[in-house]
C-alpha cells in the first residue's frame, strides 16, 4: 500500500466506490490514491456538501463518478460551477480508475477505460 | 401510454429515475416541476446532461405543469412527472385535478425529519401534507424502484416500509 495523499474522489451508488477502491488496492496497492463516497441515503445537497468537504480536506482536483445521470455526477457538476479547475470523469469503471491510480492522466485513463469495453462472443464450431 | 407516474424525489433526475425506471418502463419523457429550476437555464442544462437522447425532459412551474397536464396525458409515450418536495406535488394536485397516485421515491434525511423507511424521512408537517393528499382521494405510496413493492401511506407512516 502506498501512503500518498488522495488524488481523487470516487463517488457513486451503493458500495460502488468502496468496491472499486478495494479492487485498485488488490491489483496495484494504490487504493489510498482515492477517497470513496457513496450517495446512499443522502439528499442531493448532502452529497454536494460531502464532496466539497473532501475536496477541501484532500486537495483532490478530480472526481470519478459511476453514472452520467447519477446524483453524484449532478453534485460534481454543481461544484464545478465555482471550482473551474475541478475535473469530472463520469461513467468510470475499474480500468479508468486503475489507470489513473497508476500514473495515467485523466484523459489517458478515460481513453483506457473506453478501450477496455469489449463484447466477446464465443465462436461457434462450424 | 400516457403520463403515468407522479414522483416526489429530492434528487429529481438521477440514476433511479433515468435508468431504474426509465429502461424497464420505457419512459419516453420526464416532466420536472420546480419553480426555481424552470427559471434557470443552467439548472436545466445540468439535468439534461444525464438524460439519454431518446428521452425528452420538459421543465415546468407548478402553474405551467397544471396547464400542460392534458397535453402530457395525451402523449402516446410513457411519462414520469417529478417534484423535488411534497409541497410542490401537493400544490400541483390542488391545481390539476385527476392525479390519482403519487409515489414518494426519495425524501432523504435532514434535521427535523424522522425515518419512515430507508429512503423516506418526514417532518410532522410533511406527514400531514401526505395525509391531506390521501384525504383528497389520491393514493400515496412509497416506492424507490419498480422492482420494489409499493408501500401504502399508512404502512409508511408507521415506519414499517422498506429498511
Amino acid at each position: 500500500m502506498t501512503s500518498e495523499k488522495p488524488r481523487a474522489i470516487v463517488a457513486g451508488h451503493g458500495a460502488f466506490a468502496e468496491g472499486i477502491l478495494s479492487a485498485v488496492e488488490q491489483i496495484a496497492g494504490r487504493g489510498d490514491c482515492f477517497v470513496a463516497v457513496s450517495n446512499a441515503g443522502l439528499a442531493a445537497g448532502d452529497i454536494e456538501s460531502k464532496l466539497r468537504a473532501l475536496l477541501d480536506s484532500t486537495g483532490a482536483q478530480v472526481i470519478f463518478t459511476d453514472l452520467l445521470a447519477g446524483s453524484c455526477t449532478i453534485a460534481a457538476r454543481r461544484i464545478q460551477r465555482d471550482r473551474p479547475g475541478l475535473v469530472l470523469v463520469t461513467g468510470a469503471a475499474l480500468p479508468t480508475i486503475l489507470s489513473f491510480a497508476c500514473g495515467g492522466d485523466v484523459l489517458k485513463a478515460a481513453e483506457q477505460g473506453r478501450a477496455a469495453i469489449m463484447v466477446v462472443e464465443a465462436k461457434r464450431d462450424a | 401510454m400516457t403520463l403515468e407516474l407522479f414522483r416526489i424525489d429530492d434528487r429529481l433526475v438521477h440514476g433511479q429515475v433515468v435508468v431504474g425506471w426509465g429502461q424497464p418502463c420505457s419512459i419516453g419523457f420526464l416532466v420536472l416541476v420546480d419553480d426555481e429550476v424552470v427559471r434557470s437555464e443552467w439548472e436545466q442544462e445540468l439535468y439534461r446532461m444525464g438524460v439519454p437522447p431518446e428521452m425528452d425532459l420538459y421543465f415546468d412551474s407548478v402553474e405551467s405543469a397544471a396547464r400542460r397536464l392534458p397535453e402530457y396525458r395525451a402523449d402516446r409515450r410513457t411519462g414520469m412527472l417529478l417534484t423535488g418536495d411534497i409541497d410542490t406535488m401537493a400544490r400541483l394536485v390542488a391545481a390539476a385535478p385527476g392525479i390519482r397516485t403519487v409515489t414518494v421515491g426519495g425524501v432523504h434525511h435532514k434535521p427535523g425529519r424522522l425515518p419512515r423507511s430507508r429512503y423516506v424521512f418526514l417532518t410532522p408537517d410533511e406527514e400531514a401534507r401526505l395525509q391531506a393528499l390521501a384525504e383528497r382521494g389520491v393514493t400515496v405510496v412509497a416506492q424507490d424502484v419498480p422492482q420494489a413493492a409499493a408501500t401504502p401511506l399508512d404502512v409508511m407512516l408507521r415506519g414499517e416500509g422498506p429498511t
